[in-house]
């Protein structure tokens, strides 16, 4: 990780400008850092970026896409979630979700398909659907 | 699916069983429409590199150091209760789009594949997407007002659909006609699961 702030250029470069292209958001990056990030992988906050050592480091290496994501995730959501309700492509969030895992902000649940194995738990998906 | 406990220790709190259920089939065929008639419905978009065959569809006059492409996919979202949350995802079925399908289809329930009788071929590559792979499915055919009707055994053949394959008749729009649809499909999971069918795709 570098120490320089890649999005002081970005919002140098477009100001209050809305338009900004998807990977700019991500300086430049097309994969995320770290583990695979399921779409339906369940995000909680681990921490505020307030409160701990080095909350001004932290805050300084955040862009304001990430303090965005950062308060979506307090409503426990999946990935795409998250995705469809900032209105970023998929692969942005998993990106900008990595950076706050790298740091210790948010938990990724990643799914397991234990219970696609699990009759009982699929029994109960059935009968929840049947009453929709 | 229920929720391996990540990289974060000390965090007790329940996770919910997220199941995740693909709705394949070839344009306008009706795979938002029944997402959205279950669903409160958003647009997903994920930006993708582009595969060799799609950039040989896409026009990339002009535009030639283009290397990724925009697709929306249909999500759709069913909280059952706290614990367990199920997804849609309504995806585009032509095979270009194949390279999303890997990742949608790792730790899927299972797939409904939505098919018109004025265009049943275009849902073969859905069908042959799935079979290929494994993963339990359905075929619910969208009976538009104005399409001909046919008897099940005659789709069934045109399809070339192994007897263990469910086909149902549906109506998109209706609520309880896609309902029924969703949960033909868990049905069939859980019943290829009993007789102890291999219901994971491996990666």
């Amino acid at each position: 990780m570098t120490r320089a702030n890649p999005w002081r250029a970005v919002r140098r470069a477009y100001g209050r400008e809305r338009l900004v292209r998807p990977y700019a958001l991500t300086a430049g990056r097309t994969r995320p850092s770290g583990a695979t990030i399921d779409m339906v992988a369940l995000v909680t906050v681990a921490r505020s970026p307030m409160g701990g050592g080095g909350a001004a480091e932290i805050m300084s290496e955040l862009g304001p896409e990430h303090l965005r994501l950062l308060r979506f995730c307090s409503s426990r959501s999946s990935v795409a979630d998250l995705a469809t309700e900032l209105d970023l492509p998929l692969g942005v969030v998993r990106i900008l979700l990595a950076d706050l895992r790298e740091r210790g902000l948010v938990s990724i649940h990643q799914p397991v398909s234990a219970g696609l194995h699990d009759v009982r738990i699929l029994k109960e998906v059935a009968d929840a659907l049947r009453k929709l | 699916m229920p929720y391996a406990n990540s990289e974060q220790t000390g965090d007790r709190q329940t996770v919910p069983v997220a199941i995740k259920i693909l709705v394949a089939g070839g344009f306008g065929v009706g795979k938002t429409t029944l997402v959205s008639s279950v669903s409160e419905v958003r647009p997903l978009r994920t930006e993708e590199d582009m595969s060799e065959p799609s950039s040989l569809v896409d026009q990339l006059d002009g535009v030639e150091r283009k290397t990724t492409t925009t697709v929306a996919m249909d999500f759709g979202r069913i909280s059952i209760s706290d614990d367990l949350v199920v997804y849609l995802f309504g995806t585009p079925g032509q095979r270009r789009f194949w390279f999303m399908w890997d990742e949608l289809a790792y730790g899927a329930l299972g797939a409904v594949v939505m098919a018109d009788t004025r265009r049943l071929a275009d849902c073969f590559p859905s069908i042959d997407y799935f079979e290929r792979n494994g993963m339990p499915f359905v075929v619910a055919v969208n009976c538009f007002d104005e399409a001909r009707r046919y008897p099940s055994e005659t789709m069934r053949s045109a399809l070339n659909l192994t007897d263990d394959v469910p086909l149902l008749l549906c109506d998109a729009r209706q609520r309880a006609s896609s309902r029924d649809v969703l949960v033909a499909l868990v049905e069939h999971a859980v019943a290829r699961l009993s007789s102890g069918r291999h219901v994971t795709p491996a990666r």
